[in-house]
């Protein structure tokens, strides 16, 4: 029993936040915005390098045969940076999707996938909305409890404009043919919904980064910003309002990390950990965002302002992979039920 | 990050069950804040004790088990999960212990720690005073040296256990011309010594809680004195780091009462609205949180890490969801939530009223959770100095 990383994990993570520090400014994600695709393929190719889009990726196929203990420290650091693109879904649920469908369709897009020489999205039942399939080479979509791997040739996109530049909406048309189903009946019902597990712990570990990023702005412009005379950060209306938003992030943190966990190994409770995950640090979130915005006073309002590459991050990423009525329906029925392993001693479940 | 336990821990925890199964008194003992019941916990501190189950992460020449503190969390979790009696001598075991060992003399830790352990003294925390409460270092009870000893002046109040303990610890100012954060001194004072009386208060519970102390020429020994002179504030937040941070309130009481709450969710189908079926869920959710947060800072404590202003973070998390969780349970009993455990109609609940109000205390105790914002605000987050 060791809740904690190891130095190799810490330092990958340090790694990725580093360069997306210097790579991914605000700057960076205001001009992909921008962007008529809102891509940077250079940008996408040295995340590959430094082993975030192969992190899933079996060492055979050109990946870093990592699991969801290391990748969740990277999603993390890719809301931090609010970095815009499809990179999360691409790592966290595309490549363990393939990876368990295996045979020549794994063999054929992992080692693209871990190169960054394809992007894999995923159409997933909880999301009616897929997000970037612009930019995908290859769909993963559900249709009626089957699985199909469709080329993007095949799809025809309808652009859904939302809240977030950064991840572009669509819905997707297609018709499902023999020859692209990969997995139907119980198999496709198992893929299905361990890519939900995966999907919901990608958006908490990306929202514990988006919050922790929005404090470090409310922090830093409360500081500097003075009035009466003196830093607005020094008031306590103001200094508490923010440090109940750090009690929310510090204590989604440990669920968010204990859910990697749980995925990585197969522990019985992974869908709950999961869901809990995902609520805690969408609650987080967007406790973080109402505050630091709040901190900011008019000038958060304003669409200069960087703040709100992350509050629209938090918001729309509170959506996707499950939006809260869902994550807290499956907990419930966890937790309600009859016989629940719940209380003192329950909270480790071995695989 | 392995989350799996260890055989060894895994048999652990399997000694520790039987042990509660079979020793675990069958019903309920009276509050330790009465008299009668201070007397049964201490007769259950005995038994705990000698069992060997008193403070199991202590080394074993001074009561403990020599268990790490992955194993003090499967014992908390086994403990709770058991409804075994409450701790009447928690100021000893998770407070002032733990300080003794970071702190303490070869001969402070051989006088005191034992006598902890085994509950034979129980203690009193003694930090407030009538003008030094939220503002500690505004401390103004003396220990002025005379030879090989203090001589104690001023008051204590709100010393919790003081009504039924035979020792206090706390701060007093031995520098009589140091101001604030200086001069104070950390002291282990003798209740029932010529010169100190102590009058009980009556909590918003009804019962003896807490105390009041008076210190007229009551005279210390240098030796009970817990770090260097002047040092003592260093000392007493070392203390607060124990008690705000992890061994006061540890998890297994919150997923205990998460546990009960579920429970008692099922059992009221008229009252359990979607809403309140959705709080008790969240609720649960909180308890776990806590639970993770709490085997991550163990992990981090065994890895050579120490307790730091984070503590305020803990302080708030658990204390708001401890009167979340009994502000629910209090909606889904209804009319029934106005009743003492001994009102017929009570049939079992009381104790969740009893368990409210005792809950309300938790945001003011260990340093008010203002006061913990304060030290996230400025000492995690970095925000300016408020005025």
């Amino acid at each position: 029993m060791r809740f904690a990383f190891s130095d190799d994990q810490l330092l990958l993570q340090g790694a990725v936040r580093e360069f997306l520090r210097k790579e991914c400014t605000p700057e960076t994600v205001r001009a992909l915005w921008a962007d008529a695709r809102g891509h940077a393929p250079a940008l996408w190719s040295r995340l590959a390098e430094l082993g975030v889009t192969g992190a899933l990726v079996p060492e055979a196929q050109g990946g870093m045969g990592l699991d969801e203990r290391d990748l969740v420290l990277l999603l993390e650091e890719v809301g931090r940076a609010a970095l815009p693109g499809p990179i999360a879904v691409c790592a966290a649920v595309a490549a363990p999707l393939l990876r368990e469908l295996g045979g020549p369709l794994a063999d054929h897009w992992l080692p693209r996938l871990a190169a960054g020489e394809a992007i894999v999205v995923v159409g997933h039942p909880a999301n009616p909305f897929v997000t970037d399939a612009h930019l995908a080479d290859l769909l993963l979509l559900a249709r009626e409890g089957a699985l199909y791997a469709v080329e993007r040739a095949a799809v025809r996109l309808v652009a859904q404009p939302a809240n977030d530049p950064g991840r572009r909406l669509a819905t997707v048309a297609w018709e499902p043919r023999d020859g692209t189903r990969v997995a139907e009946g119980a198999a496709a019902e198992r893929l299905l919904a361990a890519a939900l597990d995966r999907g919901a712990l990608a958006c908490a570990a990306q929202l514990l980064g988006a919050a922790d990023r929005m404090i470090e702005l409310a922090v830093a412009y409360t500081s500097q910003r003075h009035q009466f005379g003196r830093p607005v950060g020094s008031f306590q209306a103001v200094q508490h309002q923010l440090a109940d938003v750090k009690v929310r992030i510090e204590y989604a943190r440990p669920v968010v990390y204990k859910a990697a966990w749980a995925l990585a190994v197969g522990a019985p409770t992974r869908s709950v950990d999961a869901s809990h995950a995902k609520l805690a640090a969408g609650d987080a979130a967007a406790l973080a965002a109402r505050r630091a915005l709040q901190a900011h006073g008019a000038i958060g309002y304003t669409w200069e302002c960087d703040l709100h590459l992350w509050m629209r991050r938090a918001w729309s990423l509170a959506l996707e992979w499950g939006a809260p009525p869902l994550h807290l329906s499956r907990v419930s029925s966890f937790v309600l039920a009859d016989g629940a392993p719940i209380g003192p001693g329950t909270t480790f479940q071995a695989p | 990050m392995d989350l799996v336990y260890t055989p060894r821990q895994q048999a652990f925890r399997a000694e520790a069950r039987a042990w509660l199964e079979a020793n675990v008194p069958k019903t309920p003992l009276r509050s330790f804040d009465t008299a009668e019941g201070a007397a049964e916990h201490r007769e259950w501190e005995k038994r705990l004790h000698a069992g060997g189950w008193a403070m199991v992460p202590w080394p074993v020449e001074y009561g403990g088990r020599g268990a790490d503190l992955i194993e003090w969390l499967i014992f908390e979790e086994e403990y709770y999960r058991a409804n075994a009696p409450r701790r009447i001598n928690q100021n000893g075991i998770f407070l002032l212990g733990p300080t003794i060992m970071e702190y303490g003399t070869p001969e402070q830790k051989a006088r005191f720690l034992p006598r902890i352990a085994s509950s034979e003294e129980v203690w009193a925390q003694g930090w407030s005073e009538p003008n030094a409460g939220s503002d500690m270092a505004a401390i103004a009870a003396t220990a002025l040296r005379d030879g090989d000893h203090y001589v104690l002046r001023g008051q204590k109040t709100w010393a919790s256990r003081g009504a039924f303990a035979d020792w206090l610890f706390g701060l007093f100012r031995t520098d009589p011309g140091s101001e604030r954060h200086k001069g104070l001194s950390f002291l282990l004072v003798p209740l029932r010594a010529p010169g100190v009386t102590v009058r009980p208060i009556a909590q918003l519970d009804g019962e003896t809680g807490f105390a009041e102390v008076f210190f007229d020429d009551a005279r210390v020994p240098v030796a009970n004195r817990l770090g260097a002179e002047g040092e003592g504030w260093k000392v007493a937040m070392a203390t607060a780091g124990f008690e705000r941070g992890l061994m006061l309130r540890s998890p297994a009481r919150f997923q205990a009462t998460a546990r009960r709450l579920v429970e008692l969710c099922r059992a009221s189908p008229e009252t359990a609205t979607e809403a309140l079926r959705e709080e008790v869920v969240r609720c649960w959710m909180d308890a776990e949180a806590y639970t993770l947060e709490t085997y991550r800072t163990v992990s981090r404590l065994l890895s050579g890490g120490r307790i730091g202003f984070e503590a305020s973070l803990n302080k708030i998390f658990w204390s708001e969801l401890d009167v979340r969780m009994h502000e629910t349970a209090l909606r889904l009993l209804g009319h029934r939530a106005d009743l003492l455990p001994e009102a017929p109609a009570a049939r079992g609940v009381g104790e969740w009223l009893d368990g409210y109000l005792f809950a309300l205390s938790g945001p003011i105790y260990a340093g008010t959770n203002e006061i913990q914002r304060n030290v996230i605000a400025e000492r995690i987050l970095g925000l300016p100095r408020s005025a």
